[in-house]
């Protein structure tokens, strides 16, 4: 065990996985020789050579063409893509190819690989950099998009990614780099993809997050409590297959349900929570499920950051109305 | 040294203006012109280094730098009739200022506040592009436009080695020659990627020679001389203009800072091949020049840069006295009008 942040835990789990499966290679711009934008391959490329880390092009699409020739080839690919907002070159690859030749092939053939990606704003980052697409990924039927928020489901999550036999989109959210910190285990363990995890237990309402966005999700369930309400938070870290009898459980528990994203409102993900929550459980709600959502806006350049990200504010007026409902 | 692929593209380029200032043959440009790209290359190396301070004081957000790359981009907005077209990249705001875009717009872009990007109307130059190699095809689009609509404007994009990797960049030199359209290709081949070198990005001994492959010039010129480099761009605008079609133009320059405020040139490169580089520096070499012709004194260039830093310190005003950006304009720029969805979001923020 040794406490680490997101960042490091993520390093440890490339370093393991390059450690004990020589299948296992990462590609990416930048990786290499400065171990990336967020040095979360930083000295993986001294330690375990260059024929296992490559510096690659400026290609998106190549980067993630060539992963998924390795990955049928029978290896374990990592990919790095630097940013969401530069994974679109590489979309018509993962749509179109790495998220289907297991159907196509019925089988025969398979994309065993990871791409990680980091996302999210809140870093007065420069345009495109600060994105939160996840739902045009979880769209996709085939891929696996999975989002740690913590840094022990960090390590767990990407390894089990890496183990997975399918594809598996690996968000990594930017503003939690290195604003978290836990004991980490360095022991080879995977964390299921698919079970989200209950970050705290509530009675009244269950407030539903991921990635970043569960920091301010934490701090509003803490102001809530502080005025009396019980509150669950789900972080819900896989994204696709999503938990649907989690999610159902907590929101026939306490009967009122707000979810918390970072995208943009229409078509995002909660969306698709609340279909998930009406479908089965209607009758046990007691209010509306409530979206806390980025606007329909692309997300905004360093000025305008504070009016696009929900804020605890926003979330707690939210289950407010929840709870009074 | 003399083995480097970089070594070969210097011997092979068209230079104008030697390192240390001396005339080669072909230079056609006057005193008074060169000392006018000189005055450009000043002020624009003293916004550089104003934004890399303001950056570090927090007043703005990432910055990249352009230093040592002056001369291929004012060189080439030099050789632009003012209503031609720019795509250039977030590397490039020397080359837009010097094609019309007002320093107070670009700092105001570098300070997070997407008025930055609004042109002043009638000036043809897009918002830089930020993904790397997006923009080039824009370009061909424009140009096209342009051509099918019985203009003789040109478009010129500037894009960097690396986004010669992408792609979008094949896409955009097919469709330019295809078309035969009146585009303009500047590649600044600065020497890297962020940290990767260009000469692992591609086995081509130039980026230039790529043109060869898609049916159209390439040429090769020292983009450190912008005497050569508004020679050799202003023979692709007059090719383009005159409806010939488009030239790939590669100008070898060097990245003399960090790729971004957030970067570390240290992790990936040696000082000495950057202390290489500050000898062909591209304002030093026309400042010896304009010397050794008498044009150029001391008290001179005190003054260009006094004047420099005052045009410089009113534009940081200007972008800094821009009224906080309200959250009803950001749903407000989405559509021509805002939609349903987005009525009902303004209603909520109370707009
Ligand atoms: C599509 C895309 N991928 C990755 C990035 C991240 N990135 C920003 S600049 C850069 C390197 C570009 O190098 P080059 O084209 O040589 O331009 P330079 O920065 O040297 O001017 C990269 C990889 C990006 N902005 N867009
Ligand atoms: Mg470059």
């Amino acid at each position: 065990m040794s406490e680490q942040t997101l960042a490091q835990a993520l390093n440890g789990a490339l370093a393991t996985a390059l450690e004990t499966d020589e299948r296992v290679v990462l590609l990416g711009e930048d990786i290499g020789r400065t171990g990336g934008v967020f040095r979360i391959t930083d000295g993986l490329r001294a330690k375990y050579g260059e024929d296992r880390v490559f510096d690659t092009p400026v290609a998106e699409s190549g980067i993630v063409g060539a992963a998924f020739g390795m990955a049928i080839a029978g290896m374990r690919p990592v990919a790095e893509l630097q940013f969401l907002g530069f994974s679109y070159p590489a979309y018509d690859q993962i749509i179109n190819h790495v998220a289907r030749i297991r159907n196509r092939s019925n089988h025969r053939f398979t994309a065993p690989m990871v791409i990680r990606v980091p996302y999210g704003g809140g870093i007065g980052a420069a345009e495109h950099h600060s994105e939160s697409t996840e739902a045009i990924y979880a769209h996709i039927p085939g891929l696996k998009v999975v989002v740690p928020s913590t840094p022990s489901d960090a390590r767990g999550l990407l390894l089990a990614a890496i183990e997975d036999p399918d594809p598996v989109l690996f968000l990594e959210p930017i503003r939690l780099y290195r604003a978290v910190k836990e004991e980490v285990s360095e022991l080879y363990y995977t964390t299921e993809i698919g079970p989200m995890r209950v970050e705290r237990e509530g009675r009244d309402i269950t407030l539903i997050s991921w990635g970043a966005m569960i920091k301010e999700t934490r701090a509003a369930a803490g102001q809530l409590e502080e005025k009396g309400a019980s509150v669950e938070v789900l972080d819900l870290r896989t994204l696709s297959p999503i938990d649907q009898d989690g999610i159902v459980a907590s929101a026939a528990k306490t009967g009122r349900v707000v979810v918390v994203h970072e995208a943009p409102r229409t078509a995002g993900l909660g969306a698709e929570v609340a279909a998930i929550i009406q479908e089965r459980v209607l009758y046990s709600l007691l209010a509306p499920v409530r979206r806390v959502a980025g606007w329909d806006t692309v997300f905004p350049l360093k000025r305008s950051e504070a009016h696009y990200l929900p804020s605890p504010d926003r979330i707690v007026r939210a289950a407010e109305e929840t709870l009074e409902a | 040294m003399w083995n480097r692929p970089v070594d070969k593209l210097i011997a092979g380029m068209l230079t104008l203006i030697s390192p240390d200032g001396t005339v080669r043959d072909g230079l056609s440009i006057t005193l008074e012109e060169t000392r006018e790209l000189y005055a450009d290359m000043v002020e624009a190396r003293t916004y550089d280094h104003k934004c890399m301070a303001m950056q570090r004081q927090g007043r703005l957000a990432t910055y990249a730098p352009f230093e040592g790359q002056e001369a291929a981009q004012i060189g080439a907005a030099a050789a632009l009739r003012p209503d031609d077209w720019v795509a250039a990249t977030y590397r490039d705001a020397a080359l837009m200022w010097r094609a019309g875009y007002p320093w107070a717009l670009l700092i105001a872009g570098r300070t997070g506040d997407e008025r930055g990007g609004q042109a002043p109307d009638g000036l043809n130059v897009l918002p830089p592009s930020i993904t790397v190699g997006g923009h080039m095809i824009h370009a061909v689009g424009l140009a096209w436009a342009e051509a099918l609509n019985g203009s003789d404007r040109v478009a010129l994009t500037s894009f960097g080695d690396g986004a010669t990797s992408e792609g979008d960049f094949h896409e955009a030199m097919n469709f330019a020659a295809v078309y035969t359209t009146p585009t303009v290709f500047l590649c600044q081949n600065n020497g890297f990627a962020i940290s990767y070198p260009r000469d692992e990005q591609t086995r081509s001994e130039s980026i230039a020679m790529k043109a060869d492959a898609y049916g159209m010039p390439g040429v090769i010129v020292d983009g450190n001389d912008v005497a050569a480099v508004l020679t050799v761009v202003g023979e692709a605008v007059a090719r383009a203009r005159s409806g010939e079609g488009p030239t790939l133009i590669e100008a070898v320059t060097y990245r003399l800072g960090p790729h971004t405020t957030s970067d570390d040139p240290a992790r990936y490169r040696d000082e000495d091949e950057t202390g290489e580089w500050r000898t062909r520096d591209p304002l030093e070499r026309v400042r010896a020049l304009l010397e050794r012709a008498g044009a150029w004194t001391p008290e001179w260039h005190a003054e260009l840069e006094a004047r420099s830093a005052d045009v410089i310190e009113e534009a940081v005003a200007e972008a800094e006295a821009l009224p906080r950006p309200t959250a009803a304009e950001m749903l407000s720029r989405m559509y021509a009008q805002p939609t349903g969805p987005l009525r009902a979001q303004l209603d909520e923020i109370g707009a």
